[in-house]
């Protein structure tokens, strides 16, 4: 018989965690800060809504784009917040989650051979992406001592005549950092300078902890070349609805509408039901989860740094981002022994990029106590195995 | 008050018994500014006192609790207060609010039994003057307190690791 799958497929590479997941299943007691989701359920109002317009039979397609009125609250509330104005009618799609709209986003724009930067460490989608695309991926590390923000000169280094757009996700997963004004603006004048794209995924803009969060298409002269993605899932704790929207200028979002309608048709009803809900009456709820996250953030990076695993304070997303280096092991075989020995999943750096090596990512999205826990057990690990 | 000292009493509330470092960590503050802000809400008698929420039900301690209603008729010059004072004197008397609505007092009565209930009702705050009507409603299972739900709830399926 044939080999069907295609040398697309077989380019892109496995998920570098699957071992582990296997493994952990296979684990009684696991701590798990290995998942990029809130702990929380969706706050229950939000739930309330969905249900509600599930027994009214609300069940159906909606427009491609989304349901208007989601799409026109979004309009205000993105004005409001972020100062990024869209017009709801031709300049907004919801998309199932941001990992579609990252999708179409890229596919919209990406010609066979055009190279996209990609700042990493950074969420394992965007090089697959990409690829799939017929792009090339060109990754550009974000440095510790940086901060893991996205330096220019790296940037500068790495821009070519074939390079098309370039890839930033702040507040960063998996190292939680974040971009402000002072630091966007020189990665803004290289990209109009060089006449690039920029694709900015924000889905944990809601989780920034000091001051607030900048998006990347409020810059003057940036709005024209900018996609900006973000979507429900963080900071309203409804990753399971799959809800999130892309943001262009009419021209590359009918682009992606096209692709869009024929792969997804629309995002899931109930979903946007809910996702209007949130934005009506989910801010209450929002910003008590995020003020969890932050009393959470600031009891694990303490903890972190006290049994010896240096950890800068990450300034937004729920991840902190510890240099494992003392250990004398590398990330994988920290997270794999951690995981065995003392039943802590974490995920190594290194799978999420460049710069990720080294390093290992705790998302403190778990309880006070179970991440109080699983610091006992990671400072047990340490004192036992590194002396 | 400000959010900061907001943020500590949100953090009491659920857990009275974080140490000042454990809030400083919590909140950024060093451990003096804790102690200082938290004297000052002790002060001003915002923080009541630091209690424990308990589910009867599970200790099965076989007691018994109820909310009676009061219609009560209130006193020139001193409305309900002096009233209130008085039936709050009973330990019995776990609670007692006045509300808006068809009745005026409700409170949250204990005891071991609930003839004991029922007596303490007919024999002390029936009796009283000016208390015109009661209506006893003894508590069959609580499912929430103070913001505490007591549900067995399964853990919803949760991956290991999600990128």
């Amino acid at each position: 018989m044939r080999d069907f799958i295609s040398a697309r497929a077989r380019g892109i590479p496995p998920s570098g965690i699957r071992k582990f997941f296997d493994l952990a299943v296979s684990m009684e007691g696991v701590i798990s800060l290995g998942v990029g989701e809130p702990d929380f359920a969706t706050p229950w109002n939000l739930c309330e809504a969905g249900i509600y317009s599930i027994e009214q039979g609300g069940t159906s397609y909606t427009s491609n784009r989304g349901i208007q009125k989601l799409r026109e609250m979004l309009a205000v509330w993105l004005r409001q917040h972020y100062q990024i104005s869209y017009d709801p009618e031709n300049e907004m799609i919801i998309t199932t989650g941001v990992s579609e709209g990252l999708d179409i986003a890229v596919r919209a724009v990406t010609d066979p051979g055009d190279e996209v930067i990609i700042a990493e460490p950074s969420y394992v989608s965007y090089s697959p992406c990409v690829t799939l695309a017929g792009g090339v991926p060109v990754p550009v590390q974000c440095r510790e001592r940086d901060w893991f923000r996205l330096n220019p000169d790296d940037l500068m280094e790495a821009v070519t005549a074939k390079t098309k757009a370039v890839i930033i996700n702040f507040p960063n997963n998996p190292t939680g950092a974040v971009m402000k004004r002072e630091h966007l603006l020189p990665v803004a004048d290289i990209v109009s300078d060089h006449d690039l794209l920029l694709i900015s995924d924000e889905v944990y803009s809601e989780l920034t902890y000091t001051g607030n969060h900048v998006s990347p298409a409020s810059l003057d002269g940036m709005w024209e070349r900018t996609i900006t993605l973000n979507g429900f899932s963080k900071a309203y704790a409804m990753t399971g609805w799959r809800i999130g929207y892309l943001c262009a200028p009419k021209e590359i979002c009918d682009a992606a509408l096209k692709i869009h309608q024929y792969v997804m048709l629309c995002a899931p009803v109930m979903g946007q039901v809910t996702a209007l809900e949130a934005l009506r009456r989910g801010e209450d709820e929002k910003d008590r989860m995020v003020q969890e996250f932050r009393v959470r953030r600031n009891l694990f990076v303490e903890g972190l740094n006290r049994i010896g695993l240096s950890c800068h304070m990450p300034e937004g997303a729920f991840y902190a981002f510890p240099s494992v280096e003392k250990t004398g092991l590398t990330d994988h075989e920290f997270a794999e022994q951690l995981l065995r020995n003392e039943k802590v999943a974490v995920v190594p750096g290194s799978v999420l990029g460049k710069g990720g090596e080294g390093h290992c990512r705790c998302a403190y999205a778990s309880s006070r106590k179970d991440l109080a826990e699983a610091l006992l057990r990671m400072e047990r690990f340490i004192s036992k195995n590194c002396s | 008050m400000d959010e900061t000292d907001r943020l500590l009493l949100c953090l009491l509330e659920e857990n009275s018994r974080l140490s000042h470092e454990e809030l400083g960590v919590m909140a950024e503050l060093s451990p003096d500014k804790v102690k200082r802000r938290v004297a000052a809400l002790e002060e001003e008698k915002i923080i009541r006192s630091y209690t424990t929420v308990i589910d009867w039900d599970r200790a099965a301690n076989g007691g018994v609790a109820a909310i009676i209603e009061l219609k009560v008729n209130p006193e020139r010059d001193h409305g309900y207060d002096r009233i209130a004072e008085r039936l709050s004197n009973f330990r019995e008397v776990r609670s007692l609010r006045l509300v808006t609505g068809v009745y005026d007092f409700e409170l949250t009565v204990t005891g071991r039994t609930m003839q004991e209930v029922a007596r303490f009702v007919s024999e002390y705050i029936a009796p009283m003057d000016r208390i015109r009507e009661t209506a006893t409603h003894i508590i069959m299972k609580t499912y929430k307190e103070n913001g505490q739900a007591f549900f067995e709830k399964e853990a919803g399926e949760r991956i290991p690791y999600s990128p």
